[in-house]
């Protein structure tokens, strides 16, 4: 048993004064995922099931690839921080925490990368 | 050493009703959106290997099941968007009156389902004329 008093224990870890960064980048990247979003939406609505040919002549445009890019990456990142929000509310256990928020954040990188050279790829014309 | 009497969490002792539903759902359709994004990541990547590549994307899309993952991810973006949009108002510190609340709430939940049909419907207007 400490002889150290509850207040003794907490003098010097104080906050590190970022506790609210990611609550605040959670609604930045929320406003800009709701105009994203209406963006995607409506040009999918418009896409219908369009054929390859109109799929990549849609993406080439730059009206198109810029708020892709950004959609994937901004996307990854707002589903990244809410994941997280989860995971630390329903995972106990230190290590399968650390190791589920890994595997999260692997998998999202990796998707957003993927999306992201995905697009370049149409955009620049070296996609078949 | 005496066991004091610690607060419970909220779900411990609150009433379930339809704040805590949409919010739960909230939380429910941002873990299933994060889903829809691989689905997202899918099709582009199709569209950028190629034609043929993205035909068989195409008919991977169309079998029932995935038809089914199709409409979830819809239906979550919707109302994802929806109770976003309430979300950011609460956190402006508007809407929190009972009544407010709990119009906003049905508006939002209604407004996502409305949306759901409209581009569900507009998603599968022109089948059949592609790939």
């Amino acid at each position: 048993m400490s002889l150290r008093s509850p207040l003794g224990k907490a003098l010097g870890h104080g906050s590190a004064k970022s506790g609210s960064a990611h609550w605040y980048a959670q609604r930045v990247t929320a406003v800009a995922l709701v105009l994203l979003g209406l963006w995607f939406a409506a040009s999918l609505a418009c896409l219908g099931s369009a054929s390859h040919e109109q799929v990549t002549a849609w993406l080439r445009s730059p009206a198109t690839y810029v708020p892709a890019v950004l959609l994937l990456a901004v996307g990854a990142y707002h589903s990244a921080i809410g994941l997280r929000v989860v995971v630390e509310d329903y995972v106990g256990a230190k290590g399968l925490r650390a190791a589920v928020l890994l595997v999260i954040n692997f998998a999202l990188v990796g998707a957003a990368v993927t999306g992201v050279l995905a697009v370049l790829r149409i955009a620049l014309g070296v996609a078949p | 050493m005496a066991q004091r009497e610690r607060p419970l969490s909220p779900f411990m002792h609150y009433r379930w009703q339809y704040t805590n539903t949409l919010s739960i759902l909230h939380r429910i359709t941002g873990v299933l959106l994060s889903g829809g994004f691989f689905l997202l990541v899918y099709w582009l990547a199709a569209a950028a290997a190629g034609p043929e590549r993205y035909a068989a994307a195409l008919t991977c899309l169309a079998t029932p099941l995935m038809q089914f993952v199709m409409a979830g991810a819809l239906f979550a973006f919707c109302y994802h968007l929806m109770m976003g949009l309430r979300h950011l108002a609460f956190d402006l510190g508007i809407g929190f009156e009972l009544e407010t609340a709990r119009w906003t709430g049905w508006a939002a939940a209604g407004a996502a389902i409305a949306l759901t049909c409209v581009l569900w419907i507009a998603l599968h207007a022109s089948l059949g004329g592609g790939a």
